[in-house]
């Protein structure tokens, strides 16, 4: 894992300095809530339904067991004692007090953690595969290019005042697990013919109101003019993003209006200029931070194979744990899904207990993934069941991965001020409806996602059942979409029909998840016989 | 009626215009008829409060003060999925109120 | 406004009245220039020799093509005063400074000493830009 130099440690403090003069000014009256508002969402703070909400960045996903620690140790000191992962691979608090803002930030900064540039209309932080360094199909780890990228996009002085803000996806492999492509810049790490490693740049593409799926601007930048490439394709963005409509001033919007064609050329244009400049640091400092990122202490030979004696244990690692490329080792989901639980959340003592597994089991390494999981990346497969004991102990064991039981909700008219409606309750009903472990495994791979509102945080147009809040004259109503996917497939759900109330559209669900079971074929997942029928027998049993 | 509500500068708390000052709990807050603007802004200049503003509420027959928009209901109640943390936590009915 | 002008550079203020991108391409002997957030400061390049000011309006600090425009002037070789006007905050100078203004007009005064204090806030930077600062990725490799 990567660790902070004395450069990166000054800039992070410097920031928490920064922004403690910030708070100071702010709680004195020297600057008013439209000039501070700006400066607290560059260190992820805003104002939600019922206090300050704190977003804590964890670039790429990654983290050590001291660095969780200190998540679930922030949780009970300055919050009501959890914490709510989120599909954008960071943390967020819900009960924050803005006079305890800069010294959270100070304890973060302890653990080389912040908050930096995790909202604003500035490069967010930068998220990853969260198999990086463990998936046996990666060309080279991700993870050293985000990072290059992180200290790149960190406080990048042209690049603070976007039309909109901008997410930075980097992965190494051909299976997408970081739903690469819905990025405002999705960044693939490619071998060429020639065996070197170059990036393939995916730009515009995103959610919200209105969903695009990335175009290729450039199959192959050479390495070491990734971030010159970037650079470019910022500035060009930078000058002539709409800034007239916020619903208009994203990326995608500029490559759709212009053209992937027109983008490109200017985008090229620009780049060759910025190659003359010489801002690309050199493959040195690519080789210093590769350098953290070797290995991490896997061991040598060990046995394929483990004692499944215990039928429940075997349903969980059937289910929750994925081939890793050292043999004798696993990956191993978490789950934050509890059949009837809020998706993501975790209290701090199961933060604390997730610190010590990754301590004691995973190498000291842990992942949060965009489905609002915890990874365990490096457990030996000797190891699985003692793990598996613990979480089951601690209500971790939720053997749902994929599974319908595995939703991805966002924060909703729960806690969210832009909300239409309420997403965590109907996850709550979903899971319970479907707690049967027996029938989640029949209906197989199903991924369910639900957002409170148009902007998408909860992805619900790359579920393959997506759900959608909206307000219908004062009450909630739910909006049915099928067919999304975010994996190397990427596809965008479209909407069924008119929308329903909240029992309404769990019944939809269970309808729907009939229909598939009278038409599957044999192997056939969810997405697969969806693409093969289409929408109308769906909407038939649906509306009759 | 029409009431006043916004956040404590400091601590976030949500909080309700009571006439005199900021109170915690929606009950207190009273009808400020059309003074809405002149009372924010001195307010809002003094950061006894932020973020806040006007909305529409109704009072029942037993001084309760509901807000009309479920949004503000639940700013006034806390999450609906974790009655633990309201502001009165003992009441397992208060979660029906905010539909 | 001049009044309120903190600058970074020695020379003497110049005194001419900026002109619009529009009105500088048209008649050839201006030299000083005002770019506002839509004009593309591209179209100086040819004549940034003769130049000795611009301006560059931040008409609301969060429209942040300014900083592109500075950036790209410095890059091409612009030597002249490049002077950020409008609303320029205290929390911005810095950035400004790091691409490329060497002066600040802002709507609402700052005082010298708060200004530099704010451009002192960062020990060291990620970036190569128009300063002439060692970025940090340098700096470890002894460049
Ligand atoms: C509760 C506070 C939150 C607020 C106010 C908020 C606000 C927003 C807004 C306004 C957008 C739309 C941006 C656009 O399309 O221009 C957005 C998109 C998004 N948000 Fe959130 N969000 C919140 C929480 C979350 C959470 C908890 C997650 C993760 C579970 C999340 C993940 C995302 C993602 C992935 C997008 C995607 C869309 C994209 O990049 O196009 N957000 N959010
Ligand atoms: S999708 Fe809407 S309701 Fe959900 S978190 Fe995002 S902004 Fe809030």
């Amino acid at each position: 894992m990567y660790q902070y130099d004395q450069y990166d440690q000054a800039m992070v403090d410097a920031r928490v300095e920064e922004f403690r003069d910030q708070v100071a000014r702010r709680m004195a009256g020297e600057i008013t809530e439209d000039q501070f508002k700006p400066l607290r969402l560059k260190n992820g703070l805003y104002l939600q339904l019922h206090a300050y909400m704190l977003r804590v960045a964890i670039p790429y996903g990654t983290l050590n067991g001291r660095q969780m620690r200190m998540l679930g140790d922030i949780a009970d000191k300055y919050d009501r004692g959890y914490g709510h992962f989120t599909t954008r691979q960071n943390i967020q608090y819900n009960w924050i007090k803005l006079e305890d803002a800069p010294q959270i930030l100070a304890d973060l900064a302890t653990v080389e953690m912040h908050a930096i540039q995790t909202s604003g209309n500035c490069i967010r932080n930068i998220s990853s595969d969260h198999f990086a360094g463990a998936a046996a199909d990666e060309v080279v780890d991700p993870r050293p290019y985000a990072e290059l990228l992180r200290q790149w996009s960190s406080f990048h002085p042209e690049f603070d005042y976007l039309p909109r803000k901008f997410k930075i996806a980097v992965i190494a492999s051909d299976t997408d697990r970081a739903a690469m492509r819905l990025h405002d810049i999705g960044i693939q790490i490619v071998k060429n013919d020639a065996g070197e490693i170059g990036a393939r740049f995916y730009v515009g593409g995103g959610m919200g109101r209105t969903p695009m799926i990335a175009p290729v601007i450039r199959e192959f930048v050479p390495v070491l003019q990734m971030v010159s490439y970037a650079e470019a394709c910022l500035r060009v963005y930078n000058r002539y993003g709409r800034r007239d409509n916020k619903y208009k001033a994203r990326i995608k919007i500029l490559v759709h209006e212009i053209g992937a064609d027109e983008y490109r050329r200017q985008v090229e244009e620009e780049f060759a200029h910025i190659l003359t400049l010489g801002l690309e640091p050199p493959a040195e400092e690519l080789a210093r931070i590769q350098g953290f990122f070797g290995n991490p202490g896997l061991v040598d030979g060990l046995a394929e194979g483990y004692d499944r004696s215990d039928p429940d244990f075997a349903v969980w690692v059937d289910q929750n744990t994925t081939p890793h490329k050292q043999p004798g080792y696993k990956a191993v989901v978490i789950s934050l899904k509890p059949a009837g639980g809020i998706p993501g959340d975790a209290t701090a003592d199961q933060i604390r207990l997730m610190a010590d597994l990754a301590e004691a089991y995973s190498l000291d390494e842990l992942r949060v993934t965009h489905t609002q999981n915890i990874v365990l990346p490096h457990v030996k497969q000797s190891d699985l069941y003692a793990l598996w004991q613990k979480l089951d102990e601690a209500g971790l064991a939720a053997a749902n991965l994929d599974l319908i039981g595995d939703i991805i909700a966002c924060p909703g008219l729960d806690y969210c001020s832009l909300a239409n409606a309420r997403s965590i309750p109907l996850a709550q009903k979903i899971s319970a409806r479907f707690a049967e472990p027996e029938r989640q495994r029949d209906l197989g791979e199903l991924k369910l996602k639900i957002s409170g509102c148009i902007n998408a945080c909860g992805h619900h147009h790359a579920g393959n059942i997506g759900i959608l809040g909206v307000d219908r004259k004062g009450t909630e109503n739910y909006q049915l979409l099928l067919g999304g996917s975010e994996a190397a497939d990427t596809s965008l759900a479209q909407i069924v029909g008119p929308g329903f109330s909240e029992d309404g559209i769990v019944d939809a669900i269970e309808t729907v998840t009939e229909v598939y079971r009278a038409q599957r074929t044999e192997g056939e997942r969810f997405l697969d016989t969806y693409r093969r029928i289409g929408m109308a027998p769906f909407k038939e049993a649906i509306y009759g | 009626m029409k009431i006043l509500t916004g956040n404590d500068l400091g601590s976030g708390h949500v909080v309700w215009w009571d006439g005199e000052g900021w109170s915690r709990h929606v009950s207190d807050a009273v009808d400020v008829g059309d003074a809405a603007e002149a009372i924010l802004a001195a307010e809002e200049a003094a950061r006894r409060v932020n973020a806040s503003y006007a909305i529409s509420a109704t009072k029942a027959e037993d001084g309760t003060v509901r807000p009309d928009h479920i949004k503000d209901r639940i700013r006034a109640l806390g999450p609906t999925v974790r009655p633990d943390l309201a502001l009165q936590p003992s009441d397992p009915q208060s979660g029906n109120w905010v539909i | 406004m001049v009044d309120h002008c903190l600058r970074y550079r020695d020379d003497e203020p110049v005194g001419d009245p900026a002109v619009t991108v529009d009105a500088f391409a048209e008649h050839g002997n201006a030299t000083a220039v005002r770019i506002e957030p839509g004009d593309d400061a591209r179209m100086l390049l040819p004549q940034l020799g003769r130049i000795a000011l611009i301006e560059i309006n931040f008409p609301a600090y969060g429209d942040g093509r300014g900083y592109s425009a500075a950036r790209i002037l410095r890059e091409h070789g612009y030597t002249g005063e490049l002077r950020a006007v409008g609303d320029v905050l205290i929390d911005q100078l810095s950035h400004m400074r790091r691409c490329g203004f060497d002066a600040f007009a802002p709507d609402k005064p700052i005082t010298q000493e708060a200004a530099d204090k704010a451009l002192a806030t960062w020990p060291e930077v990620y970036q190569k830009t128009v300063d002439g600062r060692s970025p940090i990725w340098a700096l470890r490799h002894g460049r």
